[in-house]
């Protein structure tokens, strides 16, 4: 066992640094050191950065675009982009559609979906959740009918994230409502933009963001070449890409961000004679979670080098997603106690009445309490662990009131 | 970055293991405990004769010149049948100090048969009033010619009623609460002066009070320099410390385990209390805290040999906080899910759950390494950078 990085590893890491601190335009840069909050625009800005310098798919194969590198420099360049504060990236395309194309979308997808997702042309957003289906994904009603060479879509998906801004979709939809219902879904790339039928409909979150849409679907024509895997064979890859999601939204990097923007509000926040970092019991509640989240980030770890090895996703890759979120809303609940009165502010407060940093707090303090419902809710997470690693029996069917 | 066990490593696991299951099942435990010595010289002996007391010590001095994580993945291992030899005190402690500050006569002297199990060590450091603060110490070592005269008390001695010798913690110069002015001295345990009280522990291990009444002791069994034995002090109860997270960590799965096998077979209401997601989803916090506290577990292991003492402090902090809280919520969970026969004396688990708790206690509890992670310089230092 061996934690420590090369030297070779350590120059990477360097380079990365440098690169990282000259890449970014002056007004994102002043916003990244502020700890502001980025738009999608900025964001998007920020993808074709990294994509001009090969840099915007650490974990792509070469040959579609990846930059080649190991499970240690996809960490190190990771910490480099967490510690210089960048944008997100939108994870739909790069993260979740894009590996399962590459792992199952024929030959023809790959080369019309691929390379726009790696430059940033192609927003995607995703199509899971519906009014009713939500942890139980598999009562997913949005029909997919056969229509000579396309599928004809009618109902309605929600939760789509960044819907408003997105060019794609993908959408799991009812093929077959024959035998067992995880058996009748497939898995279906649909033009967002260009398809008549297809309605987006963001609305407003508590955070104060149109984070999530609505989006409809009457009538709406998708071409059967569209489909990724076999008819009604959507399930076992949807689960797939849930389990990669269930890594990714652990969020660790991103809670680690905010630990730091937390010890620095506390640092630059007077009580006294000196100031909140000072204050002893102040310290101890930071202490704690981050020493919490140190060990989260290990677990984070240890899934990374096992998946570079070849190995199946173990034990350890299965809590992060439970406990990455709990330590991140934690962390976002200490910070709202940092800001004392300013945390009560709102983003559209005057500038001069509240920094821009701390604008953002409370609103992303309210959304970040989605963490723990997206991506299976942590109670599904729960019964993940209970049911397929812990072998517990499944409970007496649920009887119908007589 | 490679967190996969070595084919050597592998072998050491499955060695271990096979003499667990084999000798040493919670069934050789329950014999010894309550006994005066409460482990067993030939086990000991064999543990010497199958290398395991060797692995940390350098091979100029007899050692295997293994790694900290070597040593943590059998004391993991002897975590899951409650093995009691005294590992942690010989060879994590008074071992690890001896061979860090020992000059050739002393490692040949009170070392080498250490590592080949014909004799066990202590370390005295703790005192009624010192709590998890190493430089609070009222024992004084006051010069006599060469010589030194210990007086003082010690407490909760770790195998001090089974040692050969005894490394004590006295202070040979400054005030109760300095850090500078730490001696330590190699003691016999028959030494004129030196009474020894035999304390029970919780867990059934046995441990011992030290009183020390002008105890002689000459130069050449002074460790190390004098009076500047603070900072070993602290590299030797950090590297408990991480021991303390191996063994915790084979008896908190050991334990787990056995909770989730009960609630696949116990039945009520004519089902399996497994079945009940109450208990499903508690199970599901248990086996996260479980795989976190793994987690934890290996970094300190291999931090434990990191030479920069911010650097091992801030992960074995981090991993004795989350044996303790994490670990906590295990083992008490552990008990509620097993029912009445949780807390009944003939079960075992009612022996890790003790276990677990004294291994909590020891080395720095949960505040104990809260407070001291907070006092890191990098704690601030990163305050200062980032967004």
């Amino acid at each position: 066992m061996d934690m420590s990085f090369t030297t070779e590893q350590l120059a990477f890491r360097d380079e990365v640094r440098e690169w990282v601190a000259g890449a970014m335009p002056p007004e994102m840069k002043r916003k990244a050191d502020a700890g502001a909050v980025f738009a999608t625009d900025e964001s998007l800005a920020w993808h074709k950065i990294l994509f001009e310098k090969g840099w915007v798919a650490p974990h792509w194969p070469v040959e579609v675009g990846g930059p080649g590198w190991d499970s240690a420099q996809r960490f190190l360049f990771q910490e480099e982009l967490v510690r210089a504060n960048t944008p997100e990236l939108s994870p739909f395309g790069l993260t979740m559609v894009g590996p399962l194309l590459i792992q199952y979308g024929t030959e023809e997808q790959k080369q019309r979906f691929l390379p726009p997702i790696l430059s940033g042309e192609e927003i995607w957003c995703q199509g899971y959740s519906e009014p009713n289906a939500g942890s139980d994904l598999a009562a997913l009603q949005l029909r997919a009918d056969p229509d000579g060479e396309d599928y004809v879509l009618n109902g309605q998906k929600t939760w789509t994230t960044y819907a408003q801004y997105a060019d794609w979709i993908f959408v799991l939809c009812r093929t077959s409502s024959e035998g067992k219902r995880q058996e009748g879904i497939s898995f279906l790339l649909a033009d967002l933009k260009n398809t008549p039928g297809i309605t987006v409909k963001p609305f407003l979150t508590t955070g104060g963001t149109y984070a999530f849409s609505e989006t409809w679907f009457k009538d709406a024509r998708v071409p059967q070449a569209n489909r990724v895997g076999p008819e009604n064979g959507g399930w076992s890859m949807a689960k797939a890409l849930l389990g990669h999601e269930r890594t990714a939204i652990g969020g660790v990097s991103e809670s680690g961000r905010w630990l730091q923007m937390l010890k620095r509000i506390a640092r630059e926040t007077p009580v006294g004679a000196g100031t909140l970092l000072d204050d002893p019991a102040f310290r101890r509640r930071i202490a704690r979670l981050e020493m919490r989240h140190r060990a989260v980030s290990m677990a984070n770890l240890r899934t990374l080098a096992a998946a570079e090895l070849g190995h199946a996703p173990g034990a350890e890759s299965s809590i992060l997603k439970l406990v990455g979120t709990e330590i991140f809303q934690e962390i976002t609940e200490l910070t709202m106690d940092a800001l004392g009165h300013n945390s009560m502010g709102w983003l559209d407060s005057d500038e001069t009445a509240l920094p821009e940093r701390e604008r953002y707090v409370a609103s992303q303090f309210n959304y970040l309490r989605a963490t723990t419902i997206y991506g299976g809710s942590n109670e599904v997470q729960r019964n993940v662990i209970s049911k397929q690693i812990l072998g517990l029996p499944s409970g007496a069917p649920a009887r119908k009131q007589s | 970055m490679n967190f996969e066990l070595s084919e050597e490593q592998q072998i050491l696991v499955d060695s271990v293991q096979r003499f667990v299951q084999s000798d040493s099942t919670v069934e050789r435990f329950r014999k010894l405990r309550g006994t005066d010595q409460a482990w067993d010289p030939e086990i000991w002996a064999r543990m010497g004769e199958m290398g395991w007391l060797s692995v940390p010590f350098p091979e100029e001095q007899g050692g295997f010149g293994g790694s900290f994580v070597d040593l943590a993945l059998i004391l993991e291992q002897l975590g899951r049948g409650l093995v009691p030899e005294p590992i942690i005190p010989s060879v994590v402690l008074a071992g690890g100090l001896l061979s860090r500050l020992g000059n050739a006569e002393q490692c040949e002297r009170f070392l080498l048969p250490v590592i080949e199990g014909r004799s066990s060590l202590a370390l005295a450091y703790a005192e009624q009033q010192s709590r998890y603060d190493l430089a609070d110490c009222l024992t004084r070592a006051e010069p006599d010619g060469n010589d030194y005269r210990l007086s003082g008390r010690k407490t909760w001695v770790l195998n001090g009623h089974a040692a050969d010798h005894i490394l004590v913690v006295a202070r040979s110069a400054g005030d109760q609460l300095d850090r500078a002015g730490l001696s330590l001295f190699i003691l016999d345990c028959d030494a004129p002066g030196l009474s020894i009280t035999r304390v029970s522990g919780m867990d059934g291990q046995r441990t011992a009070l030290l009183d020390l009444q002008d105890v002689q002791v000459s130069a050449d069994r002074v460790l190390g320099p004098i009076g500047e034995a603070h900072a070993d002090l602290e590299w030797a109860i950090d590297r408990a410390a991480a021991a303390a997270c191996a063994e915790g960590q084979g008896a908190i799965q050991e334990l787990f385990e056995r909770c989730v096998s009960y609630l696949k077979q116990r039945e009520q209401f004519g089902v399996p209390i497994g079945s009940f997601q109450a208990l499903q989803h508690r199970a599901a916090d248990m086996f996260a805290e479980v795989e976190l506290c793994r987690s934890c577990m290996i970094l300190a292991a291999i931090q434990a040999d990191a030479e920069d003492p911010e650097e091992r402090a801030a992960e074995i902090s981090a991993a004795k906080f989350q044996l303790s809280e994490g670990g906590w919520f295990v083992q008490k969970n552990a008990i509620q899910l097993l029912g009445g026969i949780g807390i009944t004396d003939e079960q075992d688990e009612g022996l890790f759950f003790k276990r677990l708790r004294v291994l909590q206690g020891l080395f720095g509890d949960a505040d104990a390494h809260t407070e001291r992670y907070q006092e890191l310089a990098r704690f601030d230092a990163e305050a200062r950078q980032g967004a």
